[in-house]
């Protein structure tokens, strides 16, 4: 059975260590904030401006005031604290975040990312995350491995206008989890999702690598 | 309260005299987090036509900067995301719009610059992108890095919770974001705040923004819509 999108929460969360400061990409990566390992101490970095981010509040705690880069309510925790969105991306831009997990529609075996623009369908704008694939220390990437018409999203180039250039540093798709070699020299599968088998990820992967199990 | 010649008893009459066509402004928020919602629905009751918009957001149709679009007022927008707006999309598929799309980080980045005095800076975002294209690139030790300019603007609007008749101003909580930036770009800042606190009243260890950067402020009223009403439900004692 290849991962379900819960399935690749908790791996993505295996990615977590104690100490760290993580800020997790909309969608599939917002669910990795629901596996952090009972005792270990992480931080969630919200981009528009808050550290320490709490869970969704019950109905009568939701304020305005309170939210999530999503635009969701959240809720503030003892240790949180708020800044502009200027000290937010001197954060992310300045190396001091340890970790971001995002979604994306095409990575490269070099390690680009495509993740913002389809070119001819309407484009909603890059947000955060330019920003985060360029500062943040360690990137990775959580997202389906063939795209909804089959086609391998982990690719030789990304053919969509790029996030960034050489920047993930680990891929997890629910058939299997690759790094990306810090020389950008090519993937090295690392693990398969159950009852996945290397032959089905030869055939749904256009992207070089080694195996490395 | 002492008079002040700041304080202003409402959100039109501060934006008199700060308004032409053609101008350039830059308006608080995230998303609708933290918005001026007073300057903006005044702005829209002004006849001021063929505004460039420096905002991370467009609003939502009916809300926020989104009633600007409505009635045709904005020329441009300078955004980072701009997805929650359906007449956003509609102008700007008929050509009707421009848009200038910014990574959020450099879009902070450069209001700051811009309010700081520093016409230029160098960041690594964006540096392999289309964000990069015909922007000079330099090399800082083994990596590259791309130009980016600080941004200024005829008029800032923002949002703050408490302010005195001296400017001085404090945000509440992820309403912050972009405003106190914006409060140092423009050539002449209005804020307006959800309380006029007495001068002394704020502690000066905790103010966000010092009154220097505001020419105007104005109490307003608050609908603070939310986006994404999220919540939890509390089990069963």
């Amino acid at each position: 059975m290849p991962w379900n999108r819960d399935d690749l929460a908790k791996r993505a969360a295996r990615e977590l260590q104690d100490g760290f400061y993580v800020n997790l990409g909309i969608g599939i990566p917002t669910l990795v904030a629901n596996h952090i390992p009972e005792g270990m101490t992480v931080t969630l970095q919200s981009e528009n401006g808050m550290l320490g981010m709490g869970p969704f509040p019950y109905e009568d705690e939701i304020d305005a005031d309170l939210i999530n880069a999503g635009k969701q309510t959240i809720t503030e925790l003892d240790e949180t604290s708020y800044f502009s969105s200027s000290d937010s991306f001197a954060m992310i831009r300045g190396g001091h975040i340890n970790l971001t997990i995002l979604g994306a529609m095409e990575v490269a075996e070099n390690g680009d990312i495509a993740n913002w623009m389809i070119p001819g369908k309407l484009v909603k704008g890059m947000g955060g995350a330019m920003d985060l694939v360029a500062g943040v220390k360690r990137v990775v990437v959580v997202m389906d491995h063939a795209n909804k018409h089959g086609e391998s999203k982990v690719l030789k180039a990304c053919t969509l206008p790029l996030t960034g250039t050489r920047v993930v540093n680990l891929i997890i798709t629910n058939l299997g989890v690759f790094e990306v070699k810090p020389d950008g020299s090519g993937l090295k599968l690392i693990e398969l999702a159950p009852d996945v088998t290397l032959e089905e990820i030869a055939e749904k992967t256009e992207a070089a690598y080694e195996v490395a199990i | 309260m002492s008079s002040s010649p700041k304080v202003f008893p409402d959100a039109k009459s501060a934006l008199e005299g700060f308004t032409f066509d053609g101008m350039t402004v830059m308006s608080g928020g995230f998303g609708l987090c933290g918005i001026p919602e007073n300057l903006i629905a005044a702005l829209r009751d002004s006849s001021v036509k063929g505004i460039t918009v420096i905002s991370n957001n467009a609003g939502v149709d009916g809300f926020g900067l989104g009633q600007l679009l409505e009635t045709r007022q904005i020329k441009k927008m300078i955004s980072s995301y701009v997805g929650e707006n359906k007449e956003f999309e509609r102008q700007y598929l008929a050509g009707e719009l421009e848009l200038e799309f910014n990574p959020q980080g450099t879009l902070a980045e450069r209001i700051r610059a811009g309010g700081a005095g520093i016409p230029g800076f160098y960041t690594a975002t964006g540096v392999g992108t289309i964000v990069a294209d015909g922007k000079e690139i330099k090399r800082f030790g083994d990596r590259d890095y791309v130009l980016e300019t600080g941004l200024v603007a005829d008029l800032s609007i923002i949002k703050a919770w408490k302010g005195d008749a001296r400017g001085n101003l404090i945000f509440r909580k992820t309403a912050r974001n972009f405003n106190p930036m914006m409060a140092t770009a423009g050539k002449v800042c209005i804020a307006e705040v959800e309380e006029i606190v007495p001068v002394g009243a704020l502690d000066p260890d905790n103010i966000h923004t010092p009154g220097i950067y505001v020419d105007r402020i104005v109490q307003g009223t608050f609908e603070k819509r939310i986006e994404q009403r999220t919540v939890r439900v509390r089990e069963a004692v």
